[in-house]
């Protein structure tokens, strides 16, 4: 890891291209399975874009092919408008690129700003960890950037404590204190109840609020459509929709989602 | 200002200075007449470092959520390399350096078994731990090496002196190996990393964190301090012996879990386990003073060991 990751970049200057990330054309097959069969899919900058689609839909893989998990057969990956081949979750996360999983966000036992760090501490040369300050910095994120209020959240808590919703909110401030451009929610309503829930979506807008954009991946599109700016709908490795929230209510929404389900004809 | 709520880690250290206390409070009423002189003391400042160092090195791989039981036995062939080098050589520095040097390359045995083979730590360390001990028995013979030349060396004055003529060096040695372990554990980026691969090892591996590579480093420094502690009891008796460090299994052991370091990983205390180990190792002396007979010893270390982690397990099914 270079000295660059470790400390919070400054913002981005204003940028040229028009799209975060686009793909043209992405294919990705294990053996004789194919997975992805030629996916177009673009995230715009400060857009929230929802990733609907069933299990086995390819949504987990197009996900991975973005993070550097997976290198597709064919296709194109640009990002802020230059062409990339992403070969490691580092290399990615380095492009701005970090995936906030629900499990696997946090450690539970270590305080919130040992969190917040982890695997970016601020050191000196000689390793020491500039304790001072990863505090300073994690009570600024906790309270300005995210928005917690409760006395019961300080910088030394342990994660333990949080709810699920607090624990998404956390590892999603993370990625934004390390200015990742493009955050992706993996399945982070999963589990939660409807309160909690509601806090994660309110933490996602605030990726909005910072001038980021993010995908955000679930089953559930009730949970998604709150935050959404737009709806991808895959289905069988393909894309078998594309509409803004603006253009569709929710109720229109559900009844071509249940089409898709029965035709497999997204209409 | 809201108080500060005390943290779980301040609890724990909290409760083993006041376990500490405790018990010297009851040694010194039961026999004042030892316990108010610096004899026992300084006893006590030349026996109790080698299991200590010992302790607070295998503490960083209990943070991992790991075990390691081989220590004593790579103690004891690091302890028969530093007595054999130093016999032929007559070079104490070579010796010195031999002897971490094959200490540290026991360690990365284990971290090989562990890290890339995938042996579970215990079982691993368990076929080490024979290995280490069988490989001594073979080289040495059981015949042990005497050391008295040894003690015209700098080094030996440097490693287990008497400072003034009252302080063992092995105490300072203790002191400066404890700050050095409080200071990686608590301050440093690598103990930063062991907290979090303890804790949670997925989590640690998608921030980044070289997950083999802080485990390897864990093991390799418990192989290297194994020969630390190995060179100073060698030294401080001026005699190597094959059966060298196995008492230190279970009092090092015992030092860490009286200490209030967690089996599960994640979380450690060095303060805790310096403690341990000062009650470890001041326990039989102690009874003894007071007048039990030596058959209580066992007895009392198992109801200190049985009733320090039943706080500790208290403290954090209360905190959750």
């Amino acid at each position: 890891m270079t000295d660059k990751d470790k400390t919070p970049k400054t913002t981005t200057p204003a940028a040229e291209y028009d799209k975060l990330l686009e793909m043209r054309g992405i294919y990705k097959s294990f053996g004789h399975v194919h997975v992805l069969k030629g996916i177009d899919f673009h995230v715009n900058k400060e857009e929230i874009v929802a990733l609907v689609g069933d299990n086995g839909a390819g949504k987990s893989t197009l996900i991975k092919t973005i993070t550097g998990v997976h290198k597709p057969n064919k296709g194109d990956i640009f990002f802020k408008g230059k062409k990339i081949t992403i070969h490691s979750v580092s290399q990615s996360r380095s492009l701005g690129i970090e995936t906030v999983y629900q499990e696997r966000a946090l450690a539970d036992q270590q305080s919130m700003w040992r969190n917040i760090f982890a695997g970016r501490e601020i050191t000196n040369r000689f390793g020491i960890i500039d304790v001072k300050t990863q505090r300073k910095e994690t009570e600024r994120l906790l309270r300005e950037s995210m928005g917690f209020t409760s006395k019961a959240i300080t910088v030394d808590s342990q994660v333990v404590f949080l709810s699920g919703g607090e624990k998404q909110g956390i590892a999603i401030g993370r990625a934004l204190f390390f200015n990742a451009d493009l955050i992706i929610l993996d399945e982070p309503t999963m589990g939660l109840s409807l309160s909690e829930t509601k806090k994660v979506l309110d933490f996602t807008r605030k990726i909005k609020e910072h001038g980021k954009s993010a995908i955000f991946i679930s089953h559930n599109f009730y949970h998604i459509y709150p935050a959404a700016d737009r709806f991808v709908i895959l289905d069988r490795g393909k894309i078998a929709g594309n509409v803004k929230k603006t253009d569709i209510s929710q109720e229109e929404l559900v009844l071509k989602m249940e089409n898709l389900a029965k035709t497999g004809i997204f209409e | 200002m809201l108080k500060k709520p005390l943290l779980l880690e301040h609890k724990l250290d909290l409760s083993i200075l006041i376990v500490f206390i405790s018990i010297f409070l009851l040694f010194i009423i039961g026999n004042p007449a030892v316990f108010s002189r610096f004899d026992i003391y300084y006893s006590f400042m030349s026996t109790i470092p080698f299991t200590a160092i010992l302790a607070m090195s295998v503490t960083l791989i209990v943070v991992l959520g790991m075990m390691d039981l081989s220590f004593p036995s790579v103690l004891a062939f690091a302890s028969w390399i530093f007595g054999t080098v130093f016999t032929v050589t007559g070079s104490m520095p070579l010796a010195v350096i031999s002897s971490l040097a094959v200490g540290t390359l026991a360690g990365y045995l284990n971290s090989v078994l562990v890290v890339r083979i995938g042996v579970p730590s215990l079982v691993a360390t368990i076929g080490s731990m024979f290995f280490w001990r069988g490989a001594v028995n073979v080289v040495a013979r059981g015949k042990g090496i005497s050391l008295v030349a040894a003690q015209d060396t700098f080094l030996y004055k440097l490693f287990v002196g008497r400072l003034g003529g009252m302080i063992p060096a092995q105490f300072l040695w203790m002191v400066a190996v404890a700050v050095f372990f409080w200071v990686l554990l608590k301050r440093h980026r690598y103990g930063a990393h062991l907290l979090f691969v303890g804790d949670n090892e997925q989590s640690a591996e998608m921030m980044g964190i070289n997950v083999k590579k802080v485990k390897t480093i864990a093991f390799m420094q418990l192989g290297a301090f194994s020969a630390f502690a190995g060179i100073l009891s060698t030294l401080e008796v001026t005699y190597f012996w094959p059966s060298q460090g196995q008492a230190y299994l279970m009092a090092a052991l015992a030092a860490v879990f009286i200490g209030g370091t967690s089996v599960f990983g994640g979380m450690g205390t060095i303060f805790g386990t310096f403690m341990g180990a000062l009650i470890i190792g001041s326990l039989e002396a102690g009874i003894i003073s007071i007048g039990l007979s030596g058959f209580w010893i066992q007895f009392i270390y198992g109801l200190i060991i049985m009733a320090s982690v039943s706080v500790y397990a208290t403290l954090l099914r209360k905190q959750g």
